[in-house]
């Protein structure tokens, strides 16, 4: 056991020289040719910033789904010459109700609803119940629609916040319906979570020939900032879908945002503005009419301006969400936490302060109750935590302030293993073992234990890994590598470290 | 220098007879575990707001700020029901607010902290918003759900280790010391009214990780002198294998306590309640494996572990 082969001795050391280089990107300022650059990222709560925790509203998804579907129904059986007592919506069931008009009218109705296309395959079951029909959407189809939904949300949310200019934004999906947004340095998160608020939806319909009345055809909506309302068509004539860009610009003295469409929008465009000139039409953003003017005349070169009382902000703000496309359901946001940027430096300094604080009280203790074995457990106590900051950086992994008492904590408990076989060796000297078996036997001995209650620690942070969030897994992550890291800084390095001394000095007795 | 080591927490071949005092520890354990369960039920945890959900606004204003201005600032602005307090510097305010009574519409709670700042930047100028956090409902009842799942899977986890690698007896007395610690870290949890959040789970999970580590310690040296002496008394090898490792578990216990120490001093408000928490967790695992699992396993492996005794 005291033969450690060169190849064997320069893995080692090589395993803490690399991680020492691992470790040299966060003590620098400027990325250098020779080290692969690497840095921890600090986590919100060290450099100031906010989280902002968004869930999409799926119930929307689901109603705008039911919505066109029954519309589908409708038209179905219209098409198919065939009447119904009534055709209702049940949000609850997430189904359409279809009461047909007589029995004998039963079989081709239900071959029109199974005759339905639906919008993803497996989407749609038909069932009867009570002589009345029900379209459901299966929940594979709703789970597989919400998916999709915020998979495109975070697509569109990554546009909104880069057009903001803000730096080194995260955006990531959590769960089924969530999406985590988080943002350095914005640490008042109002302006992004406005623009977030905002579906942005945008169409254009005719205003109702009876502007004060809702009818067949028509519903009321609100002007914005509360003037009224109106009645507007229901019949989408542009969709905002269709515009290739928006721009805030001044015209004769006010912001106004500036339109250009597609080939589609601009045709659809034309052929309203053509057909209905003198009337008014209304510019409906997310169930509000932003401006109605009325139609001077055919455009048809696909371009257009709104006008209404905006603000540089929020002339730009419209444009920018215009821009970005619509959400396909409205976000919430259900969880928000800002620190502002002293609070962030005083952390990042309470972190230091205590992480150089316990380090040092633990070498004391070591030195003081250990000798020249606490020593030697000392550096690999140091090269514990070289070795956590290098895995850290090599994964780019976010530190913060719970991640950095975790890291404490893990060398507090990391000399436990240097603990545990120091007394044990000390045992078998008391037994009267030469000090070559005293060591021998002191390792082995030791080494289960070791495991043992390493495995505990272990199992119980993968836990909190697997349930924590945010702060709280940061602190799990840096405690199960650290305890990664300890296996190999005692059982291997610190084991080294003592039994190369023994090799070199062969002292009569072993300083325990 | 630094040949042989300078200090020593118990000599050698000191012989403490721990196990005279099991009934002693037992019971003082069991009551102390009984006030805080009753603790537990009236006035219960001082919930934080990742389970408890509402708004935390922290400021930090130009010049002392008087707890009883900023009460009246938010009054002007039409907001009622929340706590101002001083925390740290007298420059700084903490202001809580509940969750509006049976309000689960998450709009009302994160308008409300975008309108709780807005307030307090135009009346008081030159402040600084130190922390702006708001947490809805929904969101606070499932981190509280996730909370207690990962002290459960741990507790699980852990129980499903130690059956694995030791006797019965030994789990069943390693768990109930487990739960009993537990009971005792949230007893002062609601004494000192810290408050329960995440991180605080965090620390609850530390402890149970540091305390069964300790068990584990100690149990692994009974089960080696089982073998050892096989005609010892239950008893008298208890009370070896606990001062066999007695330097050893107060060596470890007190490595972590010096490294919670400065979280504890120097933490900042994030960290100061965890790691005090984490230090009286320390002091309560350590004495727990020497004066309630050692014990325990004397009650349960009377018979089996050992005939004679």
């Amino acid at each position: 056991m005291l033969y450690y082969s060169r190849l064997r001795m320069l893995g080692v050391v090589g395993i803490c020289l690399i991680s020492a280089l691992l470790c040299l990107p966060n003590f620098m300022k400027s990325p250098s040719s020779f080290l692969p650059w690497h840095q921890v990222h600090l986590g919100l709560d060290l450099r100031g910033g906010s989280y902002l925790l968004l869930q999409l509203d799926t119930k929307t998804l689901q109603h705008d789904r039911l919505q066109s579907l029954e519309g589908e129904v409708r038209q179905g059986l219209l098409t198919a010459h065939l009447g119904y007592r009534n055709i209702e919506r049940d949000d609850a069931t997430a189904s359409v109700l279809v009461t047909p008009r007589s029995d004998s009218e039963k079989d081709s109705d239900r071959k029109v609803l199974e005759g339905l296309t639906p919008s993803i395959p497996g989407e749609l079951a038909v069932s009867e119940k009570n002589g009345q029909f029900a379209i459901s959407l299966t929940p594979e189809a709703i789970r597989s629609r919400a998916r999709e939904a915020v998979s495109r949300s975070i697509e569109i949310v990554r546009r909104r916040i880069d057009s903001t200019g803000a730096i080194d934004p995260s955006i990531a999906r959590e769960g089924e319906d969530r999406i985590v947004l988080e943002l350095p340095g914005i640490s008042d998160p109002q302006r992004i979570k406005t623009l977030l608020g905002t579906t942005a939806r945008m169409t254009f319909h005719l205003v109702s020939p009876d502007p004060t009345h809702a009818g067949p055809g028509t519903t009321m909506l609100p002007l914005s900032e509360g003037r009224g309302e109106l009645a507007v068509e229901d019949r989408i004539d542009v969709d905002g879908a269709n515009l290739t860009d928006a721009a805030a610009t001044m015209n004769e003295g006010q912001w106004v945002v500036e339109l250009k469409f597609d080939n589609k929008g601009a045709d659809d465009f034309a052929r309203i503005t053509t057909q209905n000139v003198g009337k008014p039409f209304a510019i409906v953003l997310d169930g509000r009419i932003l401006t109605s003017p009325v139609i001077n005349g055919p455009i048809t070169a696909g371009q257009g301006i709104i006008t209404g009382s905006f603000t540089a902000r929020s002339a730009s703000d419209l444009a920018l969400l215009l821009r970005a496309g619509a959400l396909p359901a409205p976000l919430t946001v259900v969880e928000q936490r800002s620190i502002g940027p002293s609070l962030g430096a005083a952390s990042i300094h309470a972190g230091i302060i205590s992480l150089i604080v316990g380090f040092v009280l633990v070498v004391l203790f070591m030195l003081l109750f250990y000798g020249r074995f606490g020593l030697y457990a000392d550096v690999a106590l140091f090269a514990n935590l070289v070795m956590i900051l290098a895995i850290l950086s090599l994964f780019e992994a976010t530190l913060t302030l719970p991640g950095m008492a975790g890291i404490l904590l893990t060398l507090g408990m990391a000399v436990d293993a240097n603990i545990l076989i120091n007394e044990r060796i000390r045992e078998e000297v008391r037994n009267g073992r030469k000090p070559l078996q005293a060591l021998q036997a002191g390792f082995q001995r030791a080494t289960s234990t070791i495991i043992d209650s390493n495995a505990t620690a272990f199992l119980a942070h993968v836990m909190l890994f697997v349930f924590g969030t945010g702060a709280v897994r940061n602190f799990a992550l840096t405690i199960t590598i650290g305890i990664v890291t300890t296996l190999f800084t005692t059982l291997v390095l610190s084991r080294m470290l003592i039994v190369r001394w023994y090799a070199h000095k062969r002292p009569q007795e072993l300083p325990v | 220098m630094f040949s042989r080591p300078l200090l020593r927490f118990v000599r050698d071949d000191r012989q403490i007879h721990f196990m005279r005092g099991r009934h002693a520890g037992l019971i003082v354990s069991a009551l102390l575990s009984i006030a805080s369960v009753v603790l537990f039920l009236t006035p219960g945890l001082n919930l934080g707001l990742d389970f408890r959900g509402g708004v935390i606004v922290e400021t930090h204003s130009p010049t002392a700020e008087d707890p009883a201005h900023m009460r009246a600032v938010l009054k002007a602005g039409q907001i009622n029901a929340a706590s101002v307090q001083s925390f740290g510097s007298p420059q700084d305010v903490r202001i809580a607010i509940n969750l509006p009574r049976g309000g689960e519409d998450e709009h009302v709670t994160q308008k409300l902290v975008d309108h709780v700042r807005a307030v307090i930047v135009q009346a008081i100028p030159g402040v600084q918003i130190q922390r702006a956090d708001a947490v809805g409902g929904a969101v606070s009842s499932e981190l509280f759900r996730d909370g207690v799942l990962a002290l459960l899977f741990s507790l699980g986890m852990i129980l499903i280790y130690i059956w694995f690698r030791f006797e019965r007896e030994f789990a069943l007395s390693a768990v109930i010391t487990l739960v009993l610690d537990l009971t005792k870290t949230i007893g002062f949890l609601i004494v000192t009214r810290f408050e329960f959040d995440l991180v605080m789970v965090a620390a609850l999970l530390t402890i149970l990780g540091y305390s069964t580590n300790d068990k584990v310690v100690v149990y692994d040296r009974v089960r080696e002198n089982l073998r050892k002496y096989r005609t010892m008394p239950l008893r008298e090898l208890l009370d070896l294998s606990i001062n066999e490792t007695l330097n050893r578990t107060l060596g470890t216990s007190m490595t972590v306590f010096l490294a919670a120490l400065p979280l504890a001093l120097f933490g900042g408000s994030t960290l100061t309640g965890f790691a005090t928490v984490m230090l009286f967790g320390i002091v309560v695992g350590t004495s727990s494996s020497i004066f309630i699992a050692a014990p325990l396993l004397l009650l349960m492996g009377q018979k089996r572990l050992r005939r004679e005794g």
